[in-house]
């Protein structure tokens, strides 16, 4: 796992190898100091030499120099390491997840992916920062301490041997009955954002219904748990610092009275009191590098989680890629769907379509009616190749659909989805998705086409009118007119619409076939509805059932033959008023 | 600093009232543990000295071999230490339980408030910025309450005992440290303002970046249609450079605070060496070992805190402002509600109405003249002359006068943004009319308490939203005191228990996310069935069967049929057969109503109503 993420790194290896030599020389300085303070004390403060005093003194200030020149390189180069790699792994990941099929996205989710891009990529990011800094520098610290007060006084030092693990042991023990208390209380966190974010969306269902109170009430009680929580974590936690004080008070009065001791009994020839006070600072050092010790434990904890969401998402294949020899062309816009059958899941008997033969004629006005689940779309979205067909063939333009270069298939292949989504920008630039090189004239052509361009200029900045992430700032009817003009903009050979004028009206609905049929003439259409005006002038109309083809055929044809369309059919003429 | 955080005033204040409402015993408590820990810390320092100078160097001197005197002053700094852990343990502990019992408060306070806003509010705020203020500015309150006020207190209180200490040890060495201090404080500042200042940067970055992705992916399906995948590469790599640079210039600053306080600190502390050494051995000012030795220590544990206060400044700034946006958003207008008739139920009695425990519905409305009226509540919707705008001077509606009676179905037509929704949403009063009157059952709406007047009206709206919760939570939703059967009944009306049994865990289903399990026709099922269990004497769907087939919807339409039975009902909607039975049509267009009769009317007018539903007509 780790060697994946690491790949990550490129141009910030340096920095990341570089940034642990530096904390190098910056520890052994800092243990050095210590040292050279007790020297200062003992043959120059104490032997009254004021060369020494100077010698030392300079010394000192030269390794502290030195040593916050270090510490300022190690900050830097750190700084830069992790932000870049944060930077590397959000591209790492985007990149991939364009390559995304359709069927990878589903298997992740949205909003897990956008988590896995944003949340736990900071969290990698910290704990990258953290371990790359203090894992070299706190177990140096903990071990060149030691080491340096061994040399002073080996007797003394058994202390430490005695603290340090006694302590090491109780910090890693809270961190570890913390953990899971904090992070379920994150958990829980999520839940209270969730109530909130669900109010906000919802004010109108909670207000029309009079609820606030029932919802202050739901909310309170996610308020306490998490109050409940924190106090239960933090109550084990607020043992740290009592905890790092003991020890550090033990340390401390036992090298005082057995330093004493030694002193006295040797007459301050085995010990000084200039070394009994470095054993104060080596204390310090090695019980704050035993504390580090147990952050960073805990931040490897809660990122690893982290890392491995991240890992699952750039081990991910995707399942639809390129041909080796791909055919840059589609001749034309015919379409002929040769015994498919299709499932999401990719297993058998969960077949959304099944054993679909049909063959459309480039130009066609292909209708398709049916019921929710029937396989209208599943059955469009094989056009494209946004899925691949599990069995049989569909070819376009006579050659199989899996031989063309993808870019150019969805290219000549437009396709406007049921859940379509605007994007934040001008009406112009939504448009110009469908072709970036389009001029001003070739996207005023397209909404009038798809009806659009008369709203558009009722807008208070026409075409320049900023839409709001989502589309939330036009009517249903108006978002769908423009994902219909930004599909038509590409020029394609197979235009699908899949439910794309549900919340247009009747007649701007017919204004729209009307400009299809006069303007693109030669482009396949595919039109997929729940309202039979939208498909009665088709030249062939397919009725799916249950993945299967129920009919073919023209309105008329249908109305005698098939007993699904003719339900439809009345039930959108006559309505319920037959009791009136 | 280009860009200046602001406190608002008042914020501190505010902050402290809610500190002092519960937890003014405790905090006392907390403050005296922390200056005893405190003064704790420091006496270990000056104990040194007395170990120094008191006891080894007369040991050494006398060749003594007495340890009793050092066992006292040993056994005394035990004593002190214990009870300095303790008061460490004990304020840990109680601060704990202040910042999250405060946060809590805050939190409930501010939701309750939330809950409280007019509709406008949330016009006009976005969701993200509102619910940063739970999750963001929260968050810096709850480090800054927990975290650095105390670690501040406690710093100031070390500061002033070591500092204090070390006046009394010698106070012109005291002098110097304090100056050397001052200088520590003004560089490491600097830089901890310019992290700060990154630290927003690179946080608008983040929410760029964060905002980008989740645009993108959201919309990621649209992407891949449109072979969008290079373009949506590039700008992603622009926003994510800039993140880059501005959250490595905060980190960069933030890192190299602590080298370069941390060997400042052995700089002062090398100095104070020389000068103590200097003044002593040219007997300028001599000191004793011990007291060199003392202040060596002392001038290290006055560093520490100096920077912890530095540090810890900022993060209070950062929470201050967020605390200054929480606050702004409770002192924000609640939805004005002067409503004093109320909805009770009544009985009849002696041809007079008098309240009771069972019976009626009606609508209980004292008099400016102290009389006391009871209106049965029917249904009967009354708007006159009613003029609207969500923003003055755009007009939205104008002169919109119409009624239903009670029982009666009224639609309402017409293109996207015609106005339809917006007079539903007058009439149970999410916003509030600028001309004319609304009058429910011949009262005018304004009297009505909002409450009473929104339980009378079931909702179905265009969009739908469920909440997080099992199937049958969410239809209760409606009415919390429904039984199962109630549920049951409802779901069957709405024509959705069908696909409810066919669910793994029927109605105890789970649904997250705004119910993304289910199909858009299911979801409207579910919320038509969440108002049939609430029982109301008006309805209003608006749009409410846009995703059902129409063959389902002709199945649903029996239901629907049934549940509208005796009620007042308006419909707003695009296909024909769901307002096709209506009493009256309202055909709108621009704000106005261009057309009104039923549907056999219209269609012999011959006008838009007919253009538009009838299928026959012609293009030009």
């Amino acid at each position: 796992m780790l060697k994946k993420l690491l790949k990550s790194l490129r141009e910030y290896k340096k920095d990341t190898i570089l940034t642990p030599i530096y904390v190098v020389f910056e520890v052994v300085l800092e243990v050095l100091i210590p040292l050279l303070m007790s020297k200062l004390i003992d043959d120059g403060i104490s032997g009254g030499d004021l060369n020494i005093v100077y010698i030392i003194g300079g010394a000192l200030i030269v390794c502290a120099m030195v040593s916050l020149v270090f510490g300022m390189l190690a900050g830097i180069s750190v700084s830069r390491a992790s932000t870049g790699f944060a930077k590397n792994l959000r591209h790492d990941l985007y990149y991939k997840v364009q390559d995304f099929s359709f069927y990878n996205i589903d298997r992740f989710s949205t909003s897990s992916l956008i988590t896995r891009l944003t949340t736990d990529v900071s969290n990698v990011q910290n704990a990258f920062q953290m371990v790359v800094r203090t894992a070299v520098r706190a177990p140096l610290m903990l071990i060149t301490s030691i080491i340096f007060a061994i040399t002073i006084s080996p007797k003394l030092s058994l202390i430490y041997l005695i603290v340090a693990p006694v302590l090491g042991f109780v910090l890693i023990f809270i961190a570890k009955k913390a953990h899971p208390i904090m992070k379920q209380v994150f958990e829980t966190y999520d839940d209270l954002n969730n109530v909130v974010e669900e109010n906000v969306s919802a004010v109108r269902v909670v207000k029309s219904f009079t609820l606030e109170d029932e919802e202050i009430d739901k909310f309170k009680g996610v308020s306490n748990k998490i109050y409940q929580g924190f106090v239960k974590g933090e109550k084990i936690l607020a043992f740290n610092s009592p905890m790092m004080q003991f020890s550090m008070y033990t340390c401390i009065l036992l090298i005082s009275w057995f330093g004493a001791h030694i002193i006295v009994s040797t007459g301050a020839t085995e010990l000084t009191t200039g070394s009994l006070m470095t054993l104060f600072t080596y204390t310090t050092q090695i019980l704050g590098s035993l504390m580090m010790l147990s952050m960073i434990f805990v931040t490897i904890t809660i990122s690893r989680a982290s890392a491995e969401r991240i890992v699952e998402v750039l081990d991910e294949v995707p399942d639809i890629t390129n041909p080796k020899n791909p055919i840059t062309r589609v001749p034309d816009g015919s379409i002929k769907f040769d015994n498919v059958s299709f499932s999401y899941v990719k297993e058998k008997n969960k077949e959304v379509l099944k054993d679909i033969n049909l063959e459309i004629k480039s130009g066609e006005f292909v209708g398709i009616i049916g019921g929710t689940g029937s396989g209208k779309s599943s059955l469009v979205n094989l056009i494209p190749r946004l899925y691949d067909v599990t069995e049989g063939d569909l070819f376009i333009g006579g050659n199989n659909v899996k031989d063309y270069d993808l870019k150019m298939l969805r290219d000549e292949v437009a396709c406007v989805l049921q859940k379509n989504v605007l994007f934040s920008g001008t009406v112009i630039e939504n448009i110009m998705w469908g072709d970036i090189n389009a001029s001003f004239d070739d996207v005023v052509k397209v909404c009038k086409l798809a009806q659009a361009d008369s709203f558009i200029n009722e807008l208070e900045k026409g075409y320049n009118t900023h839409i709001e992430e989502g589309g939330t700032n036009v009517s249903g009817g108006q978002k769908q007119r423009l994902c219909i003009a930004r599909a038509l903009l590409k020029k394609p050979k197979i235009l699908i619409l899949d439910d794309s004028t549900s919340a247009v009206d009747t007649k701007t609905d017919k204004l729209i076939q009307k400009a299809f049929k006069e303007e693109i003439p030669n482009t396949t259409k595919i039109v997929i509805a729940q309202r039979i005006s939208s498909v009665e002038d088709a030249d062939k109309i397919i009725v799916l059932d249950n993945g299967k083809i129920n009919g073919v055929g023209t309105h008329k044809e249908l109305l005698k033959s098939n007993k699904i369309y003719r339900e439809v059919y009345e039930s959108q003429m006559k309505g319920s008023d037959d009791d009136e | 600093m280009n860009k200046k955080i602001e406190i608002k005033k008042g914020t501190i204040p505010r902050l402290l009232k809610y500190i002092g409402k519960k937890y003014k015993g405790r905090l006392v408590i907390v403050f005296i543990c922390i200056i005893i820990s405190a003064v704790a810390g420091v006496m270990g320092s000056l104990f040194l000295q007395t170990l120094i100078d008191d006891n080894i160097e007369p040991m050494l001197l006398n060749n003594s071999t007495d340890y009793a005197p050092l066992l006292k002053s040993i056994l005394t700094m035990i004593v002190i230490y214990v009870v300095g852990i303790i008061s460490t343990y004990t304020y840990n502990i109680l601060m704990t339980i202040v910042a999250q019992g405060i946060l809590k408060d805050i939190r409930d306070d501010m939701f309750s408030k939330m809950q409280t806003l007019p509709i406008r509010y949330f016009d006009t705020h976005t969701h993200g910025d509102i619910m940063s203020r739970y999750t963001n500015d929260a968050d810096t309150l709850r480090q800054m309450i927990s975290q650095s006020i105390p670690n501040m207190f406690s710093s100031l209180m070390t500061i002033i005992a070591v500092m204090a200490s070390m006046i009394y040890l010698n106070a012109f060495l005291a002098l110097f440290v304090l100056i050397f201090s001052i200088i520590t404080i003004i560089v490491t500042r600097y830089f901890a303002r310019r992290s700060a200042r990154y630290f927003i940067k690179g946080q608008r970055s983040l929410g760029k970046v964060n905002g980008y992705i989740e645009e993108m992916l959201n919309g990621q399906k649209v992407v891949k249609v449109f072979t969008h995948e290079e373009q949506a590469k590039e700008a992603f790599d622009i926003l994510n450079e800039e993140l880059r640079s501005d959250s490595y210039n905060a980190n960069k600053n933030a890192n190299v605070t602590m080298p370069i306080a941390g060997n400042l600190g052995y700089l002062e502390y090398a100095l104070v060496a020389l000068i103590s050494t200097f003044v002593t051995v040219n007997n300028i000012m001599p000191l004793t070992i011990g007291t060199v030795i003392s202040f060596l220590h002392l001038t290290r544990s006055f560093q520490q805190p100096v920077n912890q206060v530095t540090n810890q400044l900022n993060s209070v700034i950062l929470a201050l402002a967020g605390a200054g946006r929480i606050f702004e958003m409770m002192d924000e207008e609640k939805e004005e509600d002067n409503g004093y008739v109320t909805l009770v139920k009544v009985k009849e009695k002696d041809g007079k109405y008098v309240e009771a425990k069972e019976g009626m519905w009606a609508w209980r409305h004292p008099h400016h003249d102290g009389t006391l009226e009871y209106v049965p509540l029917r249904g009967h919707i009354e708007l006159n002359g009613v003029d609207f705008s969500y923003v003055r001077g755009k007009q939205i509606l104008y002169d919109i006068t119409m009624y239903a009676k009670p029982g009666q179905k009224i639609a309402l037509v017409g293109s996207t943004g015609a106005g339809k929704t917006t007079i539903t949403n007058l009439i149970n009063r999410f916003y509030d009319i600028e001309d004319g009157k609304i009058r429910f059952d011949g009262i005018n709406i304004n009297k009505i308490r909002k409450q009473d007047l929104r339980r009378s009206i079931g909702m179905v709206l265009q969009d739908v939203f469920l909440f997080t919760g099992t199937i049958k939570e969410n239809i209760k939703y409606g009415n919390p005191n429904a039984t199962f059967e109630d549920v049951v009944n409802a779901c069957k009306l709405a024509n959705a228990h069908d696909f409810i049994m066919m669910l793994p865990k029927g109605y105890d289903t789970m649904l997250t996310g705004n119910g993304q399990e289910l199909s858009q026709g299911q979801r409207q099922l579910l919320s038509i069935a969440r108002v049939a269990i609430t029982n109301p004497p008006v309805m209003i769907l608006d749009e409410a069967t846009s995703s059902i087939d129409t063959r389902t919807e002709k199945i649903v339409q029996d239901g629907m049929d049934k549940l509208m039975e005796g009620r007042t009902v308006f419909v707003i909607a695009h296909r024909l057969s769901t307002v096709r039975n209506s009493k009256a049509i309202m055909v709108m267009e621009h704000g106005k109503i261009i057309e009104r009769g039923n549907h056999e009317e219209l269609i012999a007018e011959k006008g838009e109503y007919y253009k538009l539903y009838t299928g026959a007509f012609e293009l030009e």
